[in-house]
């Protein structure tokens, strides 16, 4: 690592004021940790935001599951709130990375990195998800903006994020079997604002599948599914998987999520 | 530097530290206790698996001054006057190891898989779920997960 300076902030005004255009905040640490390791970022400040209590917590109210920016992967797994509210999610949350990264790894801190290959994104976007920040609120489509990139501007941090309840939800992940990273993955939701489709892994950022919302929307069935091709242009091609392969996942995800809910 | 306060093994320590300072390399360096162990110091392997406040986290993937105000428990807090715990004497029993590198690792992820799990049954599927954080080159696992399903049952008996 290059050498820093550490901040522990008690509060989220604390936080906002002590960063810069050379700071970067730290939540869980489970992706930003490894990168400072391997100096493949460096930054003059670390401002850590274990410390801030209003950072923290799920609460359920009425038809919004709110879960704060700090609250680890593995308390949303394990919260009977999530668990009841919103299953999908808590299935979502127990399977990111291993037991000792789910003790650490934070919401906020995922969808801030916001990597293709991760989780939260897909339910974000499929449960029409709003981000609050500590200066505006967001919609989760508004928010995640491209390749570890997202809205976030200097000096603002994820407060909470607003789930919307689900009548049912699913998330179906094809994990490469080494990194155990998705190589697709695909949460489905049918909320008040109808049938959506959100895809990660597969493409620089999350996405929706339209032709597969309004299938749904008209027959919510994996048989509705069948024959939708999604196209494999502008998704990702490596070492694990062609571009065609993840299409294909794509649908064979799709048609899984939706299967466990029928 | 940063002042750190941290509860090892129920001692009280305090340490000025460069704040890129590892737990890992805190609790092996500073403290000596270096049963806590760096294998592939990328997050994946498992060995350096210590407790912070009760739950198992990746000692090389947090810095010292994160866990500043609380609890962690190593390899080296687990018996109680020279008494093996439980889950250490399943190992041991079991021959849940070979080299042992990976070991201390194993042993903490298992107390905190199996305190977890206070409810449920721990079957043979879920302790090999829950191991995905621990990487053992040698055994091929299976007395391992004979290992951590003895050491459960003794835990809750015990």
């Amino acid at each position: 690592m290059y050498p820093f300076d550490y901040h522990r902030p008690a509060s989220v005004k604390d936080a906002a004021t002590q960063a810069n255009d050379d700071a970067l905040f730290l939540a869980g640490g489970q992706t930003l940790i490894p990168t400072l390791k391997q100096r493949l970022r460096q930054a003059a400040t670390l401002i850590d935001l274990g410390a801030i209590p209003e950072l923290r917590g799920i609460v359920l109210n009425g038809k919004t599951l709110t879960i704060g920016a700090m609250t680890s992967h593995a308390e949303v797994a394990a919260s009977p709130d999530v668990r009841n509210a919103i299953p999908a999610l808590a299935d979502l949350a127990g399977k990111i990375g291993d037991p000792q990264v789910r003790n650490c790894g934070t919401l906020g801190g995922s969808i801030a990195n916001n990597d293709p290959a991760a989780d939260y994104p897909a339910a974000l976007v499929a449960l029409g998800a709003t981000v609050h920040t500590n200066t505006r609120s967001l919609k989760a489509e508004d928010f995640f903006t491209g390749m570890f990139e997202t809205a976030l501007g200097v000096g603002e941090l994820v407060v909470k994020v607003d789930f919307p309840l689900a009548k049912r939800a699913a998330f179906a992940k094809f994990r490469n079997p080494a990194s155990r990273y998705a190589i697709a993955a695909v949460f489905v939701a049918e909320t008040d604002a109808g049938v959506r489709v959100a895809v990660i892994g597969a493409g620089p950022g999350v996405f929706r599948v339209p032709e597969m919302e309004s299938a749904l929307a008209k027959t919510f069935s994996a048989a509705a599914l069948s024959g939708i091709a999604v196209s494999a242009d502008g998704l990702n091609e490596d070492m694990h998987a062609t571009a065609d392969y993840r299409a294909h996942l794509i649908g064979v995800m799709a048609a899984r999520a939706v299967a466990s809910l029928t | 530097m940063t002042k750190v306060s941290i509860t090892v093994n129920g001692t009280a320590q305090a340490a000025d530290l460069d704040p890129r300072t590892l737990l890992v390399d805190f609790l092996r360096d500073h403290l000596r206790l270096t049963g806590t162990h760096v294998g592939c110091d990328t997050s994946q392997c498992g060995a350096c698996t210590v407790h912070l406040d009760g739950r198992a986290v990746k000692a090389c993937t947090l810095l010292a001054a994160q866990v500043d105000g609380k609890a962690v428990t190593t390899i080296e807090g687990i018996a109680k006057d020279g008494v093996l715990h439980p889950m250490q004497a399943a190992f041991r029993e079991h021959h849940g190891l070979q080299c042992g590198f990976c070991t201390p690792g194993m042993v903490m992820t298992a107390i905190a898989m199996a305190k977890d799990s206070a409810g449920e049954p721990l079957t043979e599927a879920k302790i090999r779920e829950e191991l995905e954080g621990n990487l053992c080159r040698c055994t091929g696992y299976q007395n391992i997960v004979r290992a951590i399903a003895a050491g459960a049952a003794a835990m809750k008996a015990g």
